[in-house]
């Protein structure tokens, strides 16, 4: 089982080594060859469903990209993927496993729309203000469930975000059913559990005639906001310390549990944020098909995804939630186009997240030949800021 | 309405349901525990429970054999668990995500098959019920533990037999030696990768065989997401038990006679939301988990890829 010594890859890496401007381009775009590669074993995958490779991912190229439509789809697809990433930026670099995005939007978006219906005559802008902060608010508390739960509980946190989605979602579906159903609803026979669309004033301000909304600048904007916090910042640099080694922030007087929980916290806010912003820039009301990724489109969890594509980096992740939510828009006209079940995407979406994680041993190793290299300088401080997921 | 919770039938019926239940939870999350117990936390076994599931039953409605569906899970569980194992083990992928990413897979996967060669929801005649010659007429208790179908009697064997093989035979001591202090093991000769791929293929195996006894002996169908989130739960299970068989065996009955009452109270009309019932088992088990959590240790390489000198 040891690749150790196959010659391709020790070629691959000394090349690497010698040539460290094209290593860095090539680390950098890592992620984007693993996807190629995922893609790759889904043509495999196509040809046996007897669709044309060729002609499916051409439609996903021209589904993603081919119109001003399309392009303003794709950002308004990347932008829950974005927030999403933003927190599990902060969390992953603090070290704590944040697989509870898709619970946490959930609460985000039920408060969001519940100030919604709840002030149908207040002045748009002080709603959406208001909205907003709840979702964020929200997020904040269903992460921070999780991040009390490990500081002082000793509870894995991969875990209780677990059961917390679930939970979640079954609030969603009690609330969609009963006490926030649309009125309009209980007067037919179907009973779809939805709310009631929140006032058109509400909506963000679109770019007309496309569906692109406010929500996409929001999340940029925000995205530098996480740079600065995390990096420019003294809470910011705690957690990330408290990430890279607990022992040496209990060591450096940094109250570790605080810190976990402030992690989780702020990683379920940005989840919860993107929950809002779906509602008041894409959805305008709340609806179930009764599982998470009904209303998610299962953002919680490519957030992650785009988050690894960005390296762990808040900037880094903008690009990256653009590149994947063009993979999500284009899987979705290629289905179309080539007549295979969604069921498809969501196995290539699998792909694609064991393809990204995999290619990280090969930045991994290349940091550490290279640090390795540099013994005899000074400490190779960067290359520890860079080592991406916490160990 | 709340009396009639309390009647014998209704009791032995939440009970005989109950240890019925726990099946796919025991065969996932001992397959689970060997995993873990070296080092490996594999997040995807609903995904490979999906793919069992939907192996065993199209091969059992094809074939019309029960065994050959079985043995189909089998298969499937065997690659699948070494795919795993090579995506964390041999490329030390961070595996919470690389997990989420099987279980994707594994969804879709399972789901596409499905609506390729099947297309509809269709039934196929399960495992039947084996009495147990004696025990099973012993009034009350018979009826609870000794009338349910092959593939209970199986999961719960596997209980003590994964006890022994876990804390009385070498393997089992390699086992804990390299989820413990991989180091250690690798320096006195034990191969980590090699011992790690074993404990991940047989958990691939056995989250299969947990998708095919819901498939071919407690449901009888096979529909998209079958599972439903029933492996995570089987993980969760894993940390609950404290990675010992017995305690996984005790969660699992937790969680599942709290499932079986959670169905009871909705066949007798008792008016709490379906949706609230349905959230109960997964509070629980966070209750459950905060006060057994701090006592629990687990092992120190867990979700820890080892490379020598690393």
């Amino acid at each position: 089982m040891e690749l150790r010594n196959e010659p391709v890859r020790r070629i691959l890496m000394q090349f690497l080594l010698d040539h460290p401007r094209f290593g860095r381009v090539f680390v950098a775009l890592l992620p984007l060859l693993a996807t190629l590669a995922a893609l790759a074993l889904g043509a495999v995958m196509l040809l046996f469903l007897g669709a044309n490779p060729l002609e499916a991912y051409a439609a996903l190229v021209s589904g993603a990209f081919g119109s001003s439509n399309a392009l303003a789809d794709t950002v308004v697809k990347a932008t829950p993927l974005l927030l999403v990433g933003l927190g599990i930026c902060i969390a992953f670099r603090g070290g704590v496993i944040n697989i509870g995005g898709e619970g946490q939007l959930i609460v985000g978006a039920v408060l969001a729309t519940w100030v919604g219906l709840r002030l149908p005559d207040a002045s748009p802008f002080v709603v959406i203000v208001l909205g907003l902060l709840a979702g964020f608010v929200g997020g904040a508390i269903w992460g921070g469930i999780a991040g009390l739960l490990k500081a002082y509980f000793n509870v894995n946190e991969i875990l209780s975000t677990i059961m917390l989605n679930v939970i979640a979602v079954q609030a969603m579906n009690f609330l969609l059913r009963g006490p926030m159903i649309d009125p309009a609803q209980l007067e037919t026979a179907s009973r779809i559990p939805q709310t009631a669309r929140l006032e058109r004033a509400f909506d963000l301000p679109r770019l007309v005639p496309t569906r692109l909304h406010l929500g996409a600048g929001i999340a940029v904007v925000l995205a530098i906001l996480v740079y600065i916090f995390l990096w420019r910042t003294s809470i910011g640099y705690r957690i990330r310390a408290v990430g890279l080694s607990q022992p040496a922030s209990r060591y450096a007087g940094i109250g570790v549990k605080r810190y976990i929980v402030t992690a989780l916290l702020l990683g379920g806010a940005f989840a919860g944020l993107a929950g809002a912003i779906q509602i008041f820039g894409v959805h305008h009301r709340m609806f179930t098909d009764g599982s998470a990724a009904g209303f998610t489109g299962s953002a919680g969890f490519n957030g992650i995804v785009a988050a690894l594509f960005g390296q762990l980096h808040p900037v880094g992740t903008v690009p990256a939630s653009f590149i994947f939510g063009a993979l999500l828009v284009g899987a979705n006209s290629m289905q179309r186009a080539v007549q295979v079940p969604a069921a498809f995407i969501t196995a290539l979406n699998g792909l694609v997240v064991v393809f990204v994680v995999s290619s990280e041993i090969i930045r991994r190793r290349l940091a550490r030949r290279r640090a390795s290299m540099a013994d005899s300088q000074p400490l190779p401080r960067v290359e520890a800021e860079q080592s991406g997921v916490p160990a | 309405m709340i009396s009639e919770l309390l009647s014998a039938t209704v009791l032995i019926g939440i009970l005989t349901s109950g240890i019925r239940l726990a099946t796919p939870y025991l065969y996932a999350a001992i397959g689970e525990t060997f995993g873990q117990l070296s080092g490996v936390l594999n997040l995807g076994v609903d995904g490979m429970m999906l793919m069992g599931a939907y192996a065993a039953f199209f091969v059992a409605f094809t074939s019309g054999s029960l065994w050959l569906g079985l043995l189909a899970a089998v298969v499937v569980g065997a690659i699948m668990g070494l795919a795993m194992a090579f995506i964390s083990v041999t490329l030390q992928a961070e595996q919470g995500i690389s997990g989420i990413g099987v279980f994707l897979f594994g969804l879709g996967m399972s789901e596409l098959l499905f609506q390729k060669t099947l297309g509809t929801v269709e039934t196929v005649k399960g495992f039947a019920p084996l009495d147990i010659p004696l025990l099973s007429d012993i009034p009350v208790l018979g009826e609870i533990l000794f009338q349910h179908n092959i593939m209970v009697y199986l999961a719960y064997l596997l209980v003590p037999l994964s006890w022994f093989i876990i804390n009385k035979t070498t393997l089992g001591l390699k086992i804990r030696a390299v989820g413990e202090s991989p180091a250690a093991a690798d320096s006195l000769g034990v191969s980590v990768a090699q011992v790690r791929y074993v404990t991940v293929t047989v958990g691939g195996i056995l989250a299969a065989v947990a998708g095919a006894s819901l498939s071919i002996a407690l449901l009888n169908v096979f529909q998209q997401n079958l599972t439903n989130g029933l492996g995570f739960i089987a993980v969760a299970l894993v940390y609950f038990g404290g990675w010992r068989p017995l305690g996984v065996l005790f969660g699992s009955l937790i969680f599942s006679m709290v499932n079986a009452l959670q169905v009871w109270v909705q066949v007798l009309g008792i008016p709490v939301p379906s949706d609230i019932a349905v959230m109960m088992p997964y509070a629980l088990t966070i209750i459950v988990l905060v006060f057994t959590a701090r006592r629990a240790t687990q092992p120190t390489a867990l979700t820890k890829p080892y490379e020598r000198g690393g």
